[in-house]
Parts: structure tokens; C-alpha cells; sequence
């Protein structure tokens, strides 16, 4: 994309952005949490309530740990500047580990800089798989459609839709899972209208997109207030999907609640990732779909259906994300309100993006917008100097970061985006 | 300009074809695709209605009690909408300053998103634009105390300044990384509107003794004069001129002719000796600074004071509304005063009939979706037959690719 990419690779050194980042962070770390930090512990309980031993309280003080947590980090950024004069790139592993390091560092600066100096671990990262569920399924969709060539700014209509239908249907049958169905037709609905629009009538992905949201938010707006408000007792108060427990797993500490007790949803969530992973990358069907995404001309030249592939891909990634939508109304909360989905469509979407248009990545990126969203929250609670809105501003922040390629590069499918008429 | 554009693959430009779809198409497809969008609209506000729905009980046995009742509920709707807007009875043509009030910032936004279309740029940013520039603007309007005169025009001049900045970051980003706008302008609203979320509960933006994020009042000289009895300000003639200074950008100067260049080319512009690099960077401030003036028409003139949500859903009507008037000038000048019309007429429709306001972005958003399809319109109109027969030479026209 920028000129830079055309010039010859003989004596061009990797770019600096790795090794700038990693020092700034260093020294964040090293002075503003460490030096300039809170002399107090933060203590971190891995406990819950139900597990099946006690695991210890950690105990960081401080202003020792960011100290020691700035010098392990000024060492990795020393060694990736070294690496790159000798022309080599920092390994992935160590740009993690300072990546965690960083992380964990600013968990205990907040924390010791709280009013209370203490938070549950467990709940932490539990809860901030609850709120990762519908950033989860959206990202799917966000993935199956991107990678088929078709933009899905419609994320947060597929949502909202599936929210909405989700509880009126639930409501109506008394039946969660009729609902849950009901969701994913719904996210098939408005994913339709994105197909047709951008596929038969070639219109631009990114004005159906942004227009099926405003769509969506003004119908299940009017019928909110038209149908539901006018009899809640019959049209918006859903049945609900249990928690299923699974015994003896959901009793260890820490993963237990994370991995074995988890709604119907979000079982599927983790059925679903893998799913997406292995029919993209391990299948017939996924070879085409990435070949579609990458150069629908050549796939036309080898027999694919460019445009059916596409057609099936939006449509799938509709009702995925519909049933993502329907998480809001059949687990977190009672009924459905207007804007339940509250902007998590472009949540996902940034997740799609951060997670380089991969199911793992997007499932890994939108994890950890559920902990940022849910550390808002704890923090909050808990009363930090930092104001919330900075943590909330994280997400995008850190897409902004990531797409203008200052966190490693993240580069899209390439035909995404261009309309594919056969000639 | 060439019939087949060059595929740049990855380069997610929204090139050739998007600014053919905005900007080109038969006037007649627009009206047509306004209606359809309002009998659709009628349509939901009929079957929803509760008169209608007892009707429909003896729909055989008395059908023409149904249709009358549908009829009913479809028109009310309407005909207070149109009462809300434009004029009633009772109060005259006073409605339609009220029309002119709400349309004054939808036109500002809707030329930002225009002008960015016209250099190829989707700028979703709109809603992030009006924030900044409306923290600014408000901020020089109640925490400077300024002769007359000189106030307003800071005022002015800083919510310019502040959309410009918010919308030329994104230009700077794209232009030096690559990023894609549409991406880069969605996660920067977000940003905005947690910044202006922060700045509500500090001490220099709320006012003092209230504890709801509120700031203060601005100045007297910091305020747009308005009409006595009417909220409708000052701020449309910004807006109108604003409409004039854009539509003699795109005739007559070089910027103009560099925006619309690289819209229809970039690489073309490239080799013509173009930056194109610049022009993003300038286009996007420009586009953020014609948000910033919505931002400012809204505290400087209907509100005056700064909330959280003060750009309300503004950005993103903008784009329906640019898209609705084909990136022109005018044609946004005139779709801003029909949504402007809408969402008037939809406070008073909302009050006599008990229509919830959201069927005015349902009906907006079936507008421009209907208006981007005419193949669609066409076909439910039965225009398509005459098409049929020269269709041998359709594809590739509108192929391009």
C-alpha cells in the first residue's frame, strides 16, 4: 500500500516501529508505574466462590514489581534494537512476553493506587468472558464475510436484530431456544439485504453497511416502543438460557467458571471459533472462500461461483452474529432495550481487524476487549485514579494503533471491499 | 475518464464506482425511491397500529373498516409530520424555521461527508468531527468572556479548528500508514465521544453546582442572533454560505479540481503530478472542519449549551444525507432540509399521533438504500423492460471492473 514496500529488500533494515514501541512502554513502565508508583500491594485472589481448593492470594508490592517489570522490559527493547541493526526481527514470543509484562504491570499500578488495594482475578477474567461473548460471535461474522470479500460494517445491525428478535420471539414462545433461533434467522435477514444490495446491485458494501445499521436500530426501535412496550409481560420478557455447570471441571479455580460454566451461547462461542478455523483453513470450502477474498478473478478462472461464495459466506456470517446478538437478551439481561447492542458491532469489527481476519485472532482480540471492558468496571468499583473513559477508549485506541501499523501489520483480504462483476 | 478503472487490489480505495454511484443517477429514481421508502414506512406505522390490529380481526366480514383504519393510521402519521414541519392551521409556516433550525447542522455535516466522497474518502467520522468541534466552539464560548462580534467568530473558527484536527489526524494516519478511513473514522468517534464523556465531569467543562455533566450557558456575545420566537439562528447562513464556498471549491479552484482528481483516480492524479498524500491529508481536514461547524451550530445556536450528547445521531444522518444529495453541494443543501423536515415533523407526529420518531431513520435509511439500488426502484416501478432489450450493453458499463 505505501511506497515503501516497492523499494528493494537488499540492505533495508526492519522497520523501527517494534523496537519505538517497546521502549516507550519500557519506560512507562519503569517510571510512571515503577518509580513514580504507589509503594502499597496489590493483592489478586484467584479464588470464586464454589471451587474446589484454595489456591494462595498474589501479593505484588508496587513500586518494586513496575521497577523490576521496566528493567526486564528496557532489556527486551535494548535486544530488539540489536536485533534489528542486525537486520532481524524480535521474536514473537518476546514481543509477547512484554506484551503481558506490560499488562500485568499496569494491573498492579491501578490496583495499588486504589482506594482498595484488591480485586478477584477470577471474576476478572470470567467476567470478561461474559462480555466477550458477543464481540466473539460478531467477529465471526466480521471474518466470514471479510474474508469472502464483502465488508460487514453491519456488524452491530446483525447484533441488535438478533437481540431484538431473540427476545420477542422468546418471549412469545416462552422458549429460549426459539429464540435462539430466531436470532440467527434475523442476523440472516439483515445480512440478506447487505448481500443483495452489495452483491446483485452492487452497491457499495461500506454505504449498505453503515445504512443497515441505522436500518435496524430505527425498526427494532419502533417496534420496542409500537409492540413491546405496550404489553412487556407478553412481548419483551424472554425466557432465559441457563448456566450449565459442568461437574467437577467447573470447580477448578480460575478456568473452571471460564471454560465449564458458561451459558448454552457460550458453549458455542468456543464450538463456533473452531469451526470458523477449521472450515477456513483445513477445508475445500475455506480454500475458495479465502480465494474469493483474495482474487475473485482468478477463482472465477478456476470455476468458483465468486458471487454464490459470497452470497452464503454474508448470509452465514449473519446468522452467527445474529446469534451473538441474541446473548444480550437470553443471558446478560432481562429484556430488550433500544441500543441494547450499544456499539459492540464495532467493537467486533475492530476485533476483526486486530486479530488479522483470523478466527483465532478476532476470538483472541475481542477476549481482550472483554477484560478491558470488564477491568472498567472492577476499576471503577474498586476507585482508581484513572478516569473509566480511558479505559473504554482502549479498544479503539488500540485499532487505531493496529491499523495504522504500529503494532506488527495488519493487512486485509485483498478484494475485500470490490465489487465482483463477471465480465 | 476511462471505462474500465485499474483494480488496485488491497488499495480499498472506494474509487471509480462509488463516486459514480453517488453522484450519478436520474433524478426520477430519487423521487421514486422517497416514496417507496415513505410507503414502507406507512406500511409499519399501519400494521403496528393498534385500531388496525382490531380491524384485522373482521377483515372478511368488513373489509373496508380494515383498509380505512389502514389508511387512517398510514396518513395521521404523515399529515402530523408534515404539520410538525412545514405548516399547520394554527401556527402558519412557523414549523418551518423550526425544519431550518434542525437542518442547519445536518447540512454542515452532510457537506463534510460530501466533500470527503468527492476525494474518495468514506468519512464515517462525522459524528467524532461534531464532538471536538463542539468542545471547542463551546468551551471559547463560555469560558472566554470576548467583545461582540469578535466572540462568535472564535467561536466559530475554533469548532472549525477542532473537526479539522479530529478529521485531518485520520487523513494524516491514511495518508502516511495506509490505514483504511472507514476504520480509522469509526475507532476515532468512539474516541470522541469517551473524550467528551471525560471532559463532561471535569471541573472546567460542568457547571458549577450542577451535577449533571452540563457546562454552563455560553456567553450572550458567544451566540448566534436568532429570529424572536423561533429557535431558527444565524447559523443557517453559515450553513448556506458554507454550501456556496464548498460549490465554488469543486467549480472553480485548484483544490476542487485535486479533490475530484483523486476521486475518480488516484493513481491517474499520482502520475499527473498530484500529491495524492496531500490531498487526503487536506481533505479530510476540510471535511472535519465542516462537521465542526455542525458542532457549532448546534452550541452556538440550538442548544447553547455542551452536553454529552450533543451530536445526537448527527454524524451519522450526515452520510444518508450526502448520500441522499450525490456528494453536490446543493443536493446535500436540499437533502439536509428534508431530513431536516423529517425529524422536525417528527417530534410533533410523536406528540399528536404517538408514531415513535425511529420510523424517521427507518424511512431515512430505506431512502438512501433505495436511492443507491435503482436497478431495484426500477424494477418495482416496471421500468426495467425497456432496459432489457439494450442490455447487451450494460455490463460493461456498469462493470468498470
Amino acid at each position: 500500500m505505501t511506497s515503501s514496500t516497492l523499494q528493494p529488500a537488499i540492505n533495508v533494515l526492519p522497520s523501527k516501529k517494534t523496537p519505538i514501541i517497546l521502549s516507550v512502554i519500557a519506560v512507562i513502565v519503569f517510571f510512571s508505574f515503577g518509580l513514580l508508583g504507589n509503594d502499597q500491594a496489590a493483592h489478586f485472589t484467584l479464588n470464586s466462590a464454589g471451587d474446589a481448593f484454595e489456591l494462595p492470594e498474589l501479593v505484588f508490592p508496587g513500586r518494586i514489581t513496575n521497577i523490576v517489570f521496566g528493567v526486564l522490559l528496557l532489556a527486551i527493547a535494548a535486544y530488539a534494537w540489536m536485533q534489528r541493526k542486525q537486520g532481524r526481527i524480535l521474536a514473537t514470543w518476546m514481543v509477547a512476553i512484554a506484551a503481558v509484562l506490560f499488562v500485568l504491570g499496569f494491573l498492579i499500578w491501578v490496583v495499588s493506587g486504589a482506594n482498595i488495594n484488591s480485586i478477584s482475578l477470577a471474576s476478572l477474567l470470567a467476567g470478561g468472558v461474559v462480555l466477550a461473548v458477543p464481540l466473539v460471535f460478531g467477529s465471526l461474522s466480521g471474518v466470514l464475510c471479510e474474508r469472502a470479500g464483502v465488508v460487514n460494517i453491519a456488524i452491530e445491525g446483525q447484533l441488535l436484530g438478533g437481540a431484538f428478535t431473540a427476545a420477542l420471539v422468546a418471549s412469545l414462545t416462552q422458549s429460549a431456544f426459539a429464540g435462539l433461533v430466531a436470532a440467527g434467522l434475523a442476523g440472516a435477514m439483515v445480512s440478506l439485504v447487505l448481500a443483495v444490495f452489495s452483491i446483485k446491485y452492487v452497491v457499495n458494501q461500506i454505504i449498505v453497511g453503515v445504512v443497515l445499521n441505522v436500518l435496524v436500530s430505527g425498526i427494532t426501535g419502533f417496534l420496542f416502543t409500537t409492540v413491546m412496550q405496550e404489553d412487556p409481560e407478553r412481548f419483551n420478557s424472554p425466557a432465559h438460557l441457563p448456566v450449565i455447570e459442568i461437574p467437577l471441571l467447573s470447580s477448578i479455580p480460575v478456568i473452571g467458571p471460564i471454560l465449564f460454566k458458561q451459558s448454552v451461547i457460550g458453549y458455542l462461542m468456543y464450538l463456533a471459533v473452531f469451526l470458523v478455523w477449521f472450515g477456513l483453513f483445513k477445508t475445500k470450502w475455506g480454500l475458495r472462500v479465502r480465494a474469493v477474498g483474495e482474487h475473485p478473478k482468478a477463482a472465477d478462472t478456476l470455476g468458483i461461483k465468486v458471487n454464490a461464495i459470497r452470497f452464503w459466506n454474508v448470509t452465514l456470517g449473519g446468522i452467527v452474529a445474529g446469534i451473538g446478538g441474541s446473548f444480550f437478551t437470553l443471558v446478560a439481561i432481562d429484556s430488550f432495550t433500544k441500543e441494547i447492542s450499544g456499539g459492540r458491532g464495532f467493537i467486533a469489527l475492530a476485533a476483526v481487524i486486530f486479530g488479522r481476519w483470523n478466527p483465532i485472532g478476532a476470538f483472541l482480540a475481542a477476549l481482550l476487549f472483554g477484560f478491558a471492558d470488564n477491568l472498567q468496571v472492577i476499576l471503577t468499583i474498586i476507585g482508581t485514579p484513572v478516569p473509566s473513559q480511558f479505559m473504554a477508549m482502549m479498544p479503539y485506541l488500540v485499532t487505531i494503533f493496529a491499523v495504522a501499523g504500529l503494532v506488527g501489520r495488519s493487512r486485509g483480504p485483498a478484494a475485500a471491499g470490490e465489487p465482483y462483476v463477471k465480465e | 475518464m476511462s471505462e474500465k478503472a485499474p483494480v488496485v487490489p488491497g488499495s480499498g480505495k472506494p474509487g471509480n464506482d462509488l463516486l459514480r454511484q453517488i453522484t450519478q443517477g436520474p433524478g426520477l429514481v430519487s423521487v421514486l425511491g422517497v416514496i417507496v421508502a415513505l410507503v414502507i414506512g406507512g406500511l409499519l406505522i399501519a400494521v403496528t397500529d393498534e385500531k388496525v390490529g382490531e380491524t384485522a380481526g373482521y377483515l372478511f366480514a368488513q373489509p373496508s373498516a380494515f383498509f380505512g383504519e389502514f389508511w387512517r393510521a398510514a396518513t395521521e402519521s404523515y399529515v402530523a409530520l408534515f404539520n410538525g414541519s412545514i405548516y399547520n392551521s394554527s401556527q402558519g409556516f412557523k414549523p418551518f424555521l423550526e425544519t431550518l433550525t434542525v437542518s442547519t447542522p445536518l447540512i454542515c455535516a452532510g457537506l463534510g461527508v460530501a466533500v470527503a466522497f468527492r476525494a474518495g474518502l468514506f468519512n464515517i467520522g462525522a459524528q467524532g468531527q461534531i464532538i471536538i468541534g463542539s468542545v471547542l466552539a463551546a468551551y471559547i464560548g463560555f469560558a472566554w468572556h470576548l467583545p461582540i462580534g469578535l466572540h462568535l467568530l472564535l467561536v466559530i473558527v475554533f469548532g472549525l479548528l477542532g473537526g479539522a484536527i479530529w478529521g485531518g489526524l485520520v487523513g494524516l494516519l491514511k495518508a502516511k500508514t495506509g490505514a483504511h478511513e472507514v476504520i480509522l473514522t469509526i475507532m476515532f468517534n468512539y474516541v470522541a465521544v469517551y473524550l467528551i464523556d471525560f471532559l463532561m465531569n471535569t471541573q472546567g467543562f460542568r457547571r458549577p453546582g450542577e451535577t449533571n455533566p452540563i457546562s454552563p450557558i455560553l456567553d450572550s456575545s458567544a451566540i448566534f442572533p436568532a429570529i424572536p420566537g423561533s429557535r431558527l439562528h444565524l447559523g443557517f447562513v453559515m450553513a448556506v454560505l458554507l454550501v456556496l464556498a464548498v460549490s465554488w471549491m469543486f467549480k472553480r479552484s485548484t483544490v476542487g479540481f485535486e479533490f475530484r482528481a483523486v476521486g475518480h483516480n488516484p493513481e491517474a492524479a499520482q502520475t499527473a503530478g498530484i500529491n495524492v498524500a496531500r490531498t487526503t491529508i487536506i481533505a479530510m481536514a476540510l471535511a472535519g472542519a465542516l462537521a465542526g461547524a455542525a458542532g457549532v451550530a448546534q452550541v452556538a445556536g440550538t442548544e447553547k449549551v455542551l452536553t454529552g450528547g450533543i451530536a445526537g445521531s448527527l454524524g451519522f444522518d450526515a452520510i444518508t444525507v450526502a448520500l441522499l444529495g450525490r456528494s453536490t453541494p446543493w443536493g446535500t443543501f436540499f437533502a439536509g432540509l428534508l431530513f431536516g423536515a423529517f425529524q422536525a415533523g417528527a417530534v410533533n407526529m410523536q406528540i399528536t399521533t404517538g408514531t415513535p420518531i425511529d420510523i424517521v431513520s427507518v424511512v431515512q435509511s430505506l431512502i438512501v438504500l433505495f436511492i443507491a439500488a435503482p436497478p431495484l426502484v426500477k424494477a418495482i416501478f416496471g421500468m426495467n423492460r425497456k432496459k432489457k432489450r439494450s442490455s447487451k450493453l450494460e455490463p460493461t458499463k456498469a462493470g468498470a471492473k
